[in-house]
């Protein structure tokens, strides 16, 4: 009995996700379909900011799933579609931010970082590879001839 | 000279922590400020036929204030924007926004209203091309028609005082 229980539990919410997540539409081409998929992947929702248009269940976020695809069905490029959405709501609903000026520290900081990294890397093993220099006088050599003797 | 580094470092990274700090991330910058405003010409709430332009506003400093009643935040913002129609230095227009005119007409009819006209989107397809996405939200639009500024969340009086106020002031005074 509880097993048919949990059958229809984990039915039920299945069905119910489904529906939830459900929007038809139909593309003219295949092409077409990966290019809408790809875009409200990397298109940020601002309403809900740290998930993308594809995942945001907020009203927006559905609105603008629609107006994509009205845009995509239109006959619009992928680029003028990302510039209808960053005309409107700035280059933040990028989550991949273009290059520009203003993207510049961005996009070339953490290689910066890296060669900066590497270089200190460098010369701080370079440094500790150099002989250590240890002043031996007579005592001190007697003293490890005896030590080794003992052995 | 060994400690001199790590330590500018650190107070570098604290710096920009601390501004960061008193920063709003829900808040972002409007690309539409210094803009033409999106132009839109809807119905208006609660007239047969009547419609609301944005080129009616040519030559006038104006507001526009987009809101709906599903808005917790256009509640605690509305009595600040009836003071404001009351005080007449500006003209607000309401955009209704995804709403049902039911029942803004009865919000309208409750609280007051301070628009010169509502404007309605119901598919909210306006609102997009305002970028709206935090409700509720206010644009000052100059006379020639450029959004020169954004407001995003309630106005609150101090927000009118020491912004929006001043600035329309400065717009108004300006010839073109």
């Amino acid at each position: 009995m509880s097993k048919l229980l949990s059958i229809v539990l984990v039915c039920g919410s299945m069905w119910i996700t489904t529906l939830h997540a459900f929007e038809e539409r139909t593309f003219n081409n295949p092409q077409d379909e990966a290019t809408f998929y790809a875009l409200v992947n990397e298109l940020r929702c601002l309403v809900c900011q740290n998930q993308n248009i594809a995942d945001s269940d907020a009203d927006l976020a559905v609105d603008l799933r629609r107006e994509i695809y009205a845009m995509i069905n239109d006959g619009q490029s992928r680029s003028d579609i990302l510039d209808f959405m960053v005309q409107r709501y700035g280059e933040f609903v990028l989550y991949k931010p273009r290059f520009s000026s203003k993207t510049l520290l961005l996009w070339l900081g953490p290689a910066f970082l890296l060669l900066l990294g590497g270089f200190i890397l460098y010369r701080t093993t370079v440094n500790s590879r150099k002989p250590v220099e240890i002043p031996l006088d007579d005592a001190a050599l007697s003293r490890a001839r005896r030590l080794l003797d003992e052995d | 000279m060994k400690y001199v580094i790590p330590l500018l470092v650190f107070a570098a990274i604290s710096a920009f922590l601390f501004v960061g700090l008193d920063k709003d991330p829900t808040i972002v910058p409007s690309p539409l400020i210094d803009k033409p405003a999106p132009e839109f010409s809807l119905p208006v709430l609660g007239s047969e036929g009547g419609s609301f332009s944005t080129a009616d506003m040519k030559g006038k400093v104006w507001l526009l204030n987009i809101w709906a009643t599903w808005c917790v935040g256009c509640r605690v913002e509305h009595p600040v924007l009836v003071d404001l129609a009351r005080r007449n230095l500006v003209e607000i227009v309401g955009l209704n926004y995804k709403d049902q005119d039911q029942l803004a007409i009865q919000w309208l009819t409750e609280l007051g209203d301070p628009y010169i006209a509502t404007a309605v989107d119901h598919e909210g397809r306006t609102g997009i091309d305002w970028g709206f996405y935090g409700a509720p939200e206010t644009f000052v639009i100059d006379k020639s028609g450029i959004v020169r500024y954004k407001h995003i969340g309630p106005v609150a009086p101090a927000d009118l005082q020491n912004t929006i106020l001043p600035l329309v002031a400065e717009l108004q005074g300006s010839s073109s």
